[in-house]
């Protein structure tokens, strides 16, 4: 393992350790927080029971959803919005601002419009991811070398697969940044969403806890959104890592 | 590589034909008129090696792209192997460019199967002509390598046998050894010789090295400053044989003088000079 590697693996065990340390002395009373391995033991044994099994799988299935029509319809309007000047020019000042607009606030208005079900989440989090993903999209299209633009047009290919086999594949480094944020949003969206005004999911099992002093649930589901983000992004990171390698950039 | 319409004896046929090809631009910022290109008339034989020199700028590469098809003329006729050419790309025409056009995600070996894969050939004929076009240009240890893993010469060298692979009558090349150093430029330039014996294809070489284009072709045509049109064709007599010792003939050195007497008071123009020897 490189230095590198060990020397960050030890910052993470030394703040556990620390936070650890500080439970079991009592400068953080256990009404507050439980020491990091009952979290960990905890979460163990909530998912061996089983009890949240619906809660996660709900949440995880409308993440996922959330992310995957993040992605699809960001590549495309990204791939569309790049065919026409003027779109782009009317639209890249709502696109800079974008994200100065807080999307949960809007989480209300999609109860009335959609009731209480999965859609006003999903919803808000598409939102939140699909700017990132067009906005990556556009910035990697941006940077297309144009001698593969004639290519395509030598090989006599079409918009759409010069989209799907030059120009997407030639900004998949910058795509990719735009997934790791839709990633993230889907997660915030959708837990978030569930937080305010749900009745399923890990958000509201989270909040649920909460309210009821429940440390030894609510601490263990945290650790849990925590793990799925981290991993996820971690694995996204590794493919990123391969392809910039692949093409001598990293 | 082999083809058969290659091998067919019409060499010497008219196989590209120019008549007042002219282009003119419309700036998209002024709306004003650009004169870049013609009226060009010019006739390339069936497998003949045809260069064109001129001052930057002079439409060079406009007039490739309109061989390609890939930018119609506003005035005058294109035709290849007696059709016309208008903004269609025609069949058995390939093109290398100047920029590194390989795929950065692609092997090499995907990326010369490129054109074949789009136009729907048979996985084991693609095997096979990647194959060839890999011993062809001396690719075969870098099948499976990535573009980035190779030298700037190297990758040009994916880009010739993508379009290689295609068995193309006609080839383009704008300026594809002028990111090169000079020794590799050479060595390229042979080989590019070797390749047009063995393929039989007309060639029209885009360049902006005198030396180059009077080492490799059979015929070279001056062009002038924008708008450009060819103000002489200079034919050098090589034999079909020739290779880069040919630097070291008297005669090379005469093609080299004329090229430059010609171009001299075009480039001069091109950089804003308009005193004339």
């Amino acid at each position: 393992m490189r230095l590198v590697v060990v020397l960050r693996l030890l910052v993470i065990a030394g703040l556990i350790g620390l936070v650890e340390m500080l439970c079991r002395m009592g400068v953080i009373d256990n009404f507050t927080m439980p020491p990091p391995s009952r979290i960990g033991a905890d979460l163990w044994r909530l998912l061996a029971s089983g009890k949240f099994n619906g809660a996660i799988g709900k949440t995880l299935s409308n993440a996922a959803l959330a992310f995957f029509l993040a992605v699809s319809i960001g590549m495309l309007a990204g791939v569309v919005i790049h065919r026409i000047a003027s779109i782009r020019a009317a639209l890249d000042p709502f696109f800079a601002t974008y994200y100065a607009v807080p999307v949960l606030a809007f989480y209300p208005l999609l109860i009335i419009l959609f009731g209480l079900g999965d859609a006003p989440k999903i919803i808000i989090a598409f939102m939140l991811g699909v700017v990132a993903v067009i906005v990556n999209t556009l910035n990697g299209l941006d940077r297309v070398p144009k001698v593969l633009l004639k290519t395509a047009r030598m090989a006599r290919m079409g918009w759409f697969e010069t989209a799907n086999k030059i120009t997407l594949p030639s900004a998949a480094p910058f795509v990719l940044t735009g997934v790791k944020f839709a990633v993230a949003y889907a997660l915030i969206g959708i837990i978030g969403s569930e937080f305010i005004l749900s009745t399923e999911g890990v958000g509201f099992e989270i909040a649920f806890a909460y309210n009821n002093f429940d440390n030894a649930t609510m601490y263990p589901l945290i650790l849990l959104v925590m793990t799925v983000s981290i991993t996820v992004n971690m694995l996204l990171g590794m493919w990123e890592k391969r392809l910039l390698q692949r093409r001598g950039l990293r | 590589m082999t083809n058969a319409s290659h091998n067919d004896v019409h060499k010497d046929d008219l196989h590209v034909s120019l008549r007042g090809a002219t282009k003119v631009f419309r700036r998209a910022d002024d709306g004003s008129e650009v004169h870049a290109l013609g009226p060009v008339d010019l006739d390339l034989k069936r497998g003949e090696f045809f260069a064109v020199v001129g001052p930057s700028g002079c439409g060079k590469s406009t007039l490739l792209e309109v061989l390609a098809g890939l930018s119609t003329v506003t005035a005058g006729t294109v035709t290849f192997e007696g059709k016309p050419i208008s903004g269609e790309v025609p069949d058995g025409v390939g093109v290398v460019f100047q920029e590194d056009a390989c795929f950065p995600w692609m092997t090499v070996a995907d990326n010369i199967a490129f054109g074949l894969r789009q136009a729907g050939a048979a996985e084991g004929e693609i095997r096979a002509r990647v194959e060839g076009a890999l011993a062809l240009m001396g690719l075969n240890a870098f099948a499976a390598s990535y573009p980035a893993q190779l030298s700037g010469g190297m990758r040009q060298r994916v880009c010739i046998a993508r379009t290689l692979v295609l068995q193309p009558r006609l080839i383009l090349l704008d300026e594809p050894f002028g990111a090169l150093d000079q020794q590799t430029r050479l060595l390229m330039g042979e080989e590019l010789l070797r390749l047009w014996r063995e393929t039989g294809a007309t060639i029209f070489l885009i360049t902006h090295a005198l030396d180059e284009a009077a080492m490799l072709a059979d015929r070279i045509g001056v062009m002038s400053a924008r708008p450009g049109r060819l103000l002489e064709i200079v034919e050098t007599g090589w034999p079909e044989t020739r290779d880069s010792t040919i630097v070291e003939k008297p005669e090379f050195g005469h093609v080299t003088a004329r090229l430059w007497q010609w171009l001299r008071a075009e480039s001069m123009k091109s950089v804003g000079r308009m005193d004339r020897p």
